[in-house]
Formats: structure tokens, sequence, C-alpha cells
């Protein structure tokens, strides 16, 4: 028997290491005879810590919620009396389990070892197949040849922009130049994306392989992964990858004695979101201030130190070996006329199962949210999903059978982008998640050019006016006007996409906008300033909110309704946290 | 200052190498817990690079600090995921307990305060991290508790679930 425990960032923030602790402890104290096993992310974030129980036979049985307490039961019931407990239970290859749902619909590519193997050991990489394509391609030694079957599979860059992989690579292959250059962009800057992250806790072996795999394609010597510095475990397990990979000679001089040298260096971002776009990742690469340059040249023509350089995206890369193993035809099978293969995101916000989740291109979001993901929390309303994060925009709950699909999700205004999913219900306010967005993008923008410089602190002033009930006439206007100028004019891909979530929320919720900035009302109730707070008849005179309120706007006895002085109220909402009798205060 | 002995950035790996500016600049604060004026001169000094790219680059990244911070430092996520599940609650819960704003360290040196953009467990929202522990699905309360546990340990916060 087999027992591993999922410890990616979410498990380990859920308390996986305290289980798996208590796991060496069994083992050490009872004598119970099981290998322990880590492994990364299992995908399904809201049930951590999981863990899986893995037979001889192969029978897989993974359970959650399992706080250490629960390993009693576990391992009476299901390991010596060989009765899973149901309760528990979330997935088993024998069809129990209460989330069946959740990996039915899912296809799993990028994501096929994340939860299966352990990520700090190549040997369990080595099991599944790893680094036999790069054996593969490197056997057959014919780039053009690979090159032409990235193009055929159809794979797009999945770190948002969608160019064609293959292309890439064949651009980066045709440049002049004694030296060229692999990146692995995994500079995962957008709130509310963990994909990346998850895929280089979990299965980091499988972004080298698509590293060297692409360094051969385009004749590079040397790589660098440009990661996130707030991902420690990432770069750790990245770290001992690399480590392993050159003992096991699938990095360094010669690998796999063909003649072929690829040697891969971690650099740590220093936070800064504009170094996802790539001129500017490299602009940080080379010791510099992160800031974009003006495309052309191209970095595939001109990058890294000068040189052609290739850069991709961690889930792009991590397909890279499934691809030339199973074939481009496979690949391309999967997914719509424009876009192949599948996409990985990360679920969160108001949604019942949050996680990871990766589905075949061409599926609606209607079914990741309801069939895949179970739906909204607390049985609420469907009121927008926001896709792209600070470049993408909001799609509303009228386009949910919009499908997963480069083009089709452009033509609601949003961007696919790097996968973050974020579920908003009927308590969302739009227009103070446009305020957010800009607020982010606004302090991140790097300043060289104006209209991003200037035109986002104006657009956020905007929206902080109209969040704070203190909007002038024409702010709707000229908030759009800005907007647009500042998506036509400014020289990156920050500016040129910060205005979508101001666009797509002004396309799809107007009124919001008219009620926030001309009636000085708040519809979802969040944008603390516009509301007003009254005391209803069900008052039954506790003197609670009396307590609570520092501005001694409420007063009243002991047993009689309260009176509330609005020309005292500084709308904190205070007294509403402290009532605890339901509909004695009410919100407007 | 020991720490300050321990950084002997001749021996670093990076030197001689190009771009080798932002890992010197993370050694440093890594040992000195922020980039200060003298260890900045020193890397002038060393590497022959101009002081004001050194300003330029320690300025523009987010990771480099300038000053001092407190034994604990308290990072509150404000990804999307967060700001939906009510991060400013936390934020600002925090505040009042330790009476200090975003950026700030308390006056015994024990906290300091900062707004991150997304810790990446989206999950869990709202997620605060102090040090390398991190909390999730908290509430106004649960985050004041936690606060004040730490605050009664009086050093680094040992994991616990809110």
């Amino acid at each position: 028997m087999k027992v591993l425990v999922g410890l990616g960032t979410c498990g380990i923030a859920a308390g996986a290491e305290r289980t798996y602790q208590a796991l060496v402890d069994r083992r050490a104290s009872n004598g119970s005879s099981f290998t322990l096993a880590k492994t990364g992310c299992i995908g399904m974030c809201y049930r951590e810590p999981i863990i899986e129980f893995r037979h001889p036979d192969g029978r897989r049985y993974q359970y959650g919620n399992v706080t250490p307490d629960k390993l009693d039961r576990l391992f009476s019931e299901h390991v010596e009396g060989g009765r899973p407990v149901g309760e528990w239970l979330l997935w088993s290859d024998d069809g129990t389990g209460s989330e069946q749902a959740y990996y039915a619909q899912q296809t799993r590519i990028v994501l096929r070892n994340c939860g299966i193997i352990d990520p700090e050991s190549i040997e369990d990489y080595l099991a599944v197949g790893g680094y036999q394509a790069l054996g593969q391609v490197l056997e057959q030694n014919k780039p053009d040849d690979l090159i032409a079957a990235i193009i055929q599979s159809g794979l797009r860059g999945r770190g948002g922009a969608g160019f064609s992989t293959g292309m890439k690579w064949r651009f980066t292959r045709m440049a002049k130049g004694d030296h060229k250059y692999v990146i692995c962009n995994a500079d995962e800057g957008d709130p509310g994306a963990f994909m990346d992250r998850s895929v280089l806790e979990s299965d980091p072996h499988s972004v080298l392989e698509g590293m060297a795999i692409a360094a051969f394609a385009i004749g590079a010597q040397a790589g660098y992964i440009y990661c996130r510095a707030e991902y420690p475990k990432a770069i750790e397990r990245l770290t001992r990858a690399i480590q392993q990979a050159e003992v096991a000679g699938w990095l360094g001089q010669d690998i796999g004695k063909r003649g072929f040298s690829f040697s891969i260096r971690l650099k740590e971002g220093a936070g800064a979101f504009v170094c996802g776009e790539e001129t500017a990742l490299i602009a940080s690469i080379e010791g510099k201030r992160g800031m974009p340059r003006v495309r052309p040249p191209f970095p595939a023509v001109k990058g890294l130190w000068g040189c052609p350089t290739c850069i991709n995206n961690v889930e792009t890369l991590a397909n890279i070996p499934w691809i030339v193993q199973k074939g481009a035809a496979a690949f391309a099978a999967l997914g719509t006329k424009g876009s192949k293969g599948t996409k990985v995101f990360a679920m969160a916000g108001k949604i019942q199962r949050g996680g990871l989740v990766e589905v075949p291109m061409g599926i609606s979001i209607r079914q990741i949210v309801f069939g895949v993901c179970g739906g909204i929390k607390e049985g609420r309303k469907l009121k927008a999903v926001q896709m792209g994060g600070p470049s993408g925009g909001c799609i509303p709950s009228e386009l949910q059978d919009t499908v997963i699909d480069y083009e089709s999700i452009t033509k609601t205004g949003a961007i696919m982008g790097s996968g973050g999913l974020v579920v908003m219900d009927d308590t969302t306010c739009m227009v103070d998640v446009a305020r957010f967005f800009l607020d982010f993008t606004q302090r991140e923008s790097c300043g060289k050019c104006t209209f991003c410089r200037v035109g986002t602190k104006r657009m956020l002033e905007i929206l902080t006016r109209a969040c704070e009930g203190k909007s002038r006439e024409g702010d709707i206007e000229r908030l759009e006007e800005l907007a647009v100028r500042v998506k036509n004019n400014s020289l990156c891909g920050l500016g040129q996409t910060a205005p979508n979530p101001v666009l797509t929320t002004l396309k799809y919720f107007r009124s919001e906008y008219e009620a926030h900035v001309n009636n000085r009302k708040c519809p979802a109730h969040k944008c603390g300033p516009l509301l007003t707070y009254t005391i209803t008849d069900a008052c039954v005179g506790c003197l609670l909110c009396i307590k609570a309120c520092s501005v001694g706007a409420i007063t009243g006895e002991r047993k009689r309704k309260h009176v509330l002085d609005q020309s005292k109220c500084n709308r904190c909402g205070q007294c509403y946290k402290a009532c605890n009798v339901s509909g004695a205060i009410s919100v407007d | 200052m020991e720490a300050h002995r321990q950084f002997d950035f001749r021996n670093q790996h990076y030197v001689g190498q190009e771009g080798r500016l932002i890992p010197l600049l993370q050694k440093a604060q890594e040992t000195d817990g922020y980039l200060t004026r003298d260890r900045i001169l020193e890397i002038h000094r060393e590497t022959g690079i101009p002081l004001s790219n050194i300003y330029g680059v320690a300025t523009f990244y987010a990771q480099f600090r300038m000053t001092p911070v407190g034994k604990n430092l308290i990072r509150v996520c404000h990804g999307t995921a967060c700001h939906v599940a009510g991060a400013k609650d936390i934020g600002e819960a925090i505040e009042e307990t330790l009476q200090i704003s975003n950026g700030q360290t308390t006056a015994d040196r024990l906290f300091t305060l900062e707004t991150v953009s997304c810790i990446g467990c989206c999950s869990l929202a709202p997620v605060i991290m102090i040090n390398h522990d991190t909390y999730g699905n908290l509430s106004e309360r649960q985050v004041k508790k936690v606060i004040k546990q730490v605050q009664a340990a009086g050093a680094a916060g040992k994991p616990g679930q809110a």
C-alpha cells in the first residue's frame, strides 16, 4: 500500500504538512507497513488536505479534508478492514466518491502527472515515460520536422496572447546568431491565476523536458526559467529538478550522447507584473529595470543580450513532451477549429469546487462552472466570470454558453489569458471589480509610456469617485474615452489590455455604472459610502448597534426600537455587522 | 552586525555574470533584511555598476525595500479571489488590531504589514501569510485571533489554522 499526500502550496496552506507528519509518526510507531510519498497538486483545492491510498494492484482512493485526527478511522476501516470510508471519499477509479463529476469532464495533458508522481523524484518522472520524448527527438535528429509537427498540432501560447508555438520556434530557428536562448516564462503575475505554480510544483521535469526539446528545435544551448519570487515552493522544486536532470544526463553536455548540449538557469523575479511581458522579462534577466521596448524586432530575432530568443509559457512547454510522444494529430483532435488541445483553469471566487481543472478547448463556460465545478456557492446566482485577470474582462451570465476558444473569448471583450477564472455572484459589484483591476494595473504600470502611466491613473480616479459617491457629471463618458485611448496607444500588452475590465463591465453592466454615478447607489450593496442604513420595526432594542457605532449616530433604550440619525451616520456599516436580528437594519 | 559580515559577495557565484545585479540585491536583502545604504555602496564599489542604476533597479521592483522590517512579516493577499471574498475587511481588521497601516512596522518592531497582489492560494480566499505560514478562509474575528496569538508568542508565528 502506498499513501500519497498532496503537498502543493494550497495543500500546505490547508495543513497537509501536519497530515504528512502524522503519517510519518504513525509509520514509525505502529509498525504499519506502507510506503509514504509526497505528490503535487491533486487539483481539488477546496478539499485539501487530500491523501490517496494506492493499492498494490493499482486501485486508487482519494480522501479529502484529511486532518491528522481522521487517520485512525481511515487506517482501521480502509487499510485493515478493506472498506473504503464512503463519507470522506472524493474519488476512486472504481467509480465511487463524491467528486466523480469533477474529474469526469476533464482531459489531463498538462496536469497528466500532477498528483500522480512525486515532484521531487526524477525516478518517478522517468517511470511515467519522462524524458522519452526528448530522447526520441534527439534520436530522430530532425529539428525541422519537429517544428512542423508542433505547428501541425495547433498548439498556441498559453500565456495569454495565443501565438502559434511552432511558428515562434520556426522564427527563432531561422534567425541568424551563434547563441540562442530558450526562456520559460514562469512569472505568473495575474491575480487569480495559479496554474503555472501548480505545474512547477507538481511536475517540474515536464517543463524542463519541454524546454530541452524547444532548445533542440531552435538550436539553443542555454535556457532560463524566470519564476516569481512569490513561489518559493516552485523555486525549491525546480532547483532540485534541474540538479537531478543534470546528474541523470538529461541536461548539460552531450545529452543522450547525441552531441546536443543544453543548460538551464533559474532566475527569480523581484515582483513586477510587467515582467510577464516578454521584452520586459528580458530586460529583467539582463539585470535592468523591467521595462518593455517597442517590437519589432521581436525576441525571436533580437532577444536576450541581442540574441535570438524563444519565450514560452510554463503550460505551453508542459504540453510539448505529450505532443512529441502521442503525435500532433492526437493533440489536434481535441478542441475547436482554431484552438487545439486543452486549457488549464484556476477556478476561484464564489464557486463550489475551486481548484485546478483542465478541460478540452471548445467546452462552454457553463459546463465548466456548473458541470465540472458544481455551480455557485450557497446556491446564489451567477453574475459573471472574470477571465484573463487584469488584462481580461468580465463575461456576463447571459454569455455563459460561450465556448473556450481564443477567438470566441476575444469576441466577448475578455481574453483567454493565462487561465484565471474568477466566478462572481450577485453580491459582487462590477464597478468595484473594475476599480480593483485598475488599481492593480495602475500600480504595476512601469511608467515608460504616457497613455498607460497617466491614463490608468485618471481612470482609477474616476472609478474611485464612483465607488465613493463623489462622481462628477460626464464621468462615464470620460472613462470610456480614456479606456479606448489607453487601449489603442499604449506601448506594451499591459497598457493595451488594462482597460479591458472597464470596457467589458461598461458593455455588459452599464446600468450599475449609471446607478453609481447618477444615483449614488450600489445595487450590489458593496460600496460602503453609497449605502444607506435604516433601522426597521424588527429591531428588538438590544443596544448592540449603539455600542458598535463610533460616531454616536444611533440612540435608543433597551427593548425600544433604536433610531439612526442619517445626518450623523458615516456609513461604516459597523451597526449592520453587529446586529444579530435578521432584517432589523436594512441596507439600500 | 554579524549578518553583515556573512555577506561577502566576492564569493557569490553571480559575480562576473551578466545580469548579476538583481540576484546580488536579492542576496543582500536576504542577509540584511533590507537594502542598507552601506551595502548598496559596497555593491557599487565592487561591481562598478553606477549607483544610479542600482538605485533605479532597487526602486523598480516591489520585492526590494529600503527600510527595516519587523520580526513578523504579514502579507495580506489582495488577489481577485481574495478581493471578492472580502480582503479589504481583513486588511482593515489587522490595521485596527496593530494600529499601523499598509507598509508600516509596529513600534515594538514585531510586525510589518504588507499588501500583496496574489499569493496563489485563491481557493482558500481570503488569505494572509505570516512569514512562511499561510492562513486561509479567514473572517475578521479569526484574523484578529491569529494576530493576537502571534503577538502573545512574541516570536515567529507557529503554524496554526485559523
